[in-house]
């Protein structure tokens, strides 16, 4: 018989009581502040681009775009991206910035197993799901655009 | 002589002398509070190697040497090597008695693994099978969050109570002569899951073992708080630790002050390590070089060191499972007597 005897509800409700709130309210601020930050700072490339370059408004939107991939991943690089996850929550995940760091930051964890079964293999490992339920969705989106006859 | 078991607990009737040990830790760890403690630190995550795992390697092989040399020994002297770590098939200890010429058995109940080598290690020589046996453990944050979390620099959000895996591994020579403490009592312990399914919270489902195994070692010597100066608990964190001792009060056992966790304490507070350190190197390091040091000088004699592991696989968990906890204790206290 064990000393401890507590069924997984009462224990739960224990852990409820000594838990640590997450702040959320302060988390919801951050991730809205920071994220809107970072689609500021792509919409003035963009702004940039189209003043400067001789560009097409959706050439520029690729180049700022590209340009905030590379920001996130060299942010990666250099060890400062996983603080401001920590920071920011979701508002440095969802945009392309978090993309870019969930590519990069496996890419640099699995380079010391090779080119092949390390970067080759786990490249994928953070973002493969976005992918792949990207992919499934916009061919359901596709497939409905083609039945329906959008 | 006859050798005692009561209940869970084996009472040593020679008890082991702890005659050596040595911890290593990483840059983290020597930034914190007991940061001037430790034997040797080192600034490099990959301690000088080209990968994590062969850091993790070089780190506990560093200890487990220090650990003979700081007691005398040579390898021949050595009759088993007792010991483990958190990786997969417990790699950084296989690379670590790799190199030696000794017998080895190595161990996982996690990050209880320190304790659990220290109390087989010991009831092997009361029970006559040995002479001299080196127990070690290891832990590192680079190889523990790869293994069973995110990329390092990911960037995902964690909660505060999550706990930062100790970069850290101790080793400890047990002998017949030449020590200050020894280990007297070993109370193994049962593995106890109260259905917590969140690897960022470990401290918790450790918790219930760690409970468990104090209680059933007052049962089984008829001891109490009392007893000891103090009751040091591995690696449960802040929030394992509150856990704790809510489950210690309901049975009406009040350690206050008396209750310390060596991952709670290692880091200090900062808001980046969560709720304290964990990981098998988190006991083993603070034992050897904060509390022993306390014996030796008087200030406390006897301590109760429970070694608390989250047997968490991160396969089992995707699979709804829950994490099942297990916690070791070791008696450790001044030697008695002549």
């Amino acid at each position: 018989m064990k000393n401890i005897n507590k069924t997984t509800d009462e224990y739960s409700n224990l852990i409820k009581k000594n838990q640590p709130p997450v702040k959320k309210v302060r988390n919801i601020i951050r991730a809205f502040v920071v994220g809107g930050l970072i689609s500021v700072l792509g919409q003035g490339l963009w702004n940039l681009y189209l003043l400067y370059f001789d560009l097409s408004q959706d050439d520029a939107g690729a180049l700022a775009t590209i340009t905030l991939i590379f920001l996130g991943g060299l942010l990666t690089g250099l060890g400062v991206y996983d603080n401001l996850g920590q920071f920011a929550g979701a508002g440095s995940i969802v945009p392309v910035t978090g993309f870019a760091n969930a590519m990069v930051s496996p890419a640099m964890e699995y380079k010391q197993e090779g080119y092949i079964l390390g970067i080759g293999a786990k490249l994928f490992s953070v973002a493969g799901p976005v992918l792949t339920y990207g992919m499934v969705s916009a061919f359901i989106i596709g497939a409905l655009k083609q039945i329906l006859g959008g | 002589m006859a050798k005692k078991l009561k209940g869970q607990t084996l009472i040593f009737s020679n008890p082991p002398q702890i005659i050596g040990h040595t911890s290593v830790v990483g840059p983290e760890e020597k930034k914190g509070p007991y940061g001037k403690d430790f034997d040797f630190a080192y600034q490099d995550v990959k301690c000088g190697k080209d990968s994590w795992e062969k850091g993790e390697k070089q780190m506990a092989s560093d200890a487990l040497k220090g650990a003979m040399d700081k007691a005398g020994l040579d390898p021949s002297d050595v009759n088993l090597i007792l010991g483990g770590d958190l990786l997969d098939e417990i790699i950084t200890a296989d690379y670590v008695a790799r190199d030696q010429d000794i017998p080895f058995l190595g161990l996982y109940s996690a990050c209880a693994i320190m304790v659990e080598a220290l109390g087989l290690g010991a009831a092997l020589m009361d029970g006559g099978f040995a002479d001299c046996v080196l127990a070690f453990a290891s832990s590192d944050y680079q190889t523990a969050e790869r293994q069973y979390r995110n990329p390092i620099e990911y960037g995902a959000q964690y909660p505060p109570y999550k706990q930062y895996t100790v970069t850290g591994a101790a080793a400890y020579a047990l002998g017949w002569l030449g020590g200050q403490t020894w280990i007297t009592h070993f109370t193994a312990g049962k593995v106890l899951d109260l259905g917590v399914k969140d690897p960022n919270n470990m401290g918790s489902a450790m918790a219930p073992a760690a409970a468990d195994t104090i209680l059933q070692h007052f049962a089984d010597l008829e001891r109490g708080l009392p007893d000891y100066d103090l009751i040091l608990s591995g690696d449960l964190g802040k929030m394992g630790k509150k856990m704790l001792l809510s489950l210690l009060q309901e049975k009406n056992l009040n350690p206050g002050k008396k209750l310390q966790d060596c991952g709670a304490l290692i880091f200090g507070g900062k808001e980046k390590y969560g709720a304290g350190g964990s990981g098998a190197g988190a006991s083993g390091v603070m034992l050897g070089n904060v509390f022993i040091p306390k014996i030796i000088k008087g200030e406390i004699n006897r301590i109760l060191l429970v070694g608390t592991g989250a047997l968490l696989s991160p396969l089992t968990i995707q699979q709804g499972e829950s994490i099942p906890g297990i916690a070791h204790a070791v008696v450790v206290e001044k030697i008695t007597g002549g």
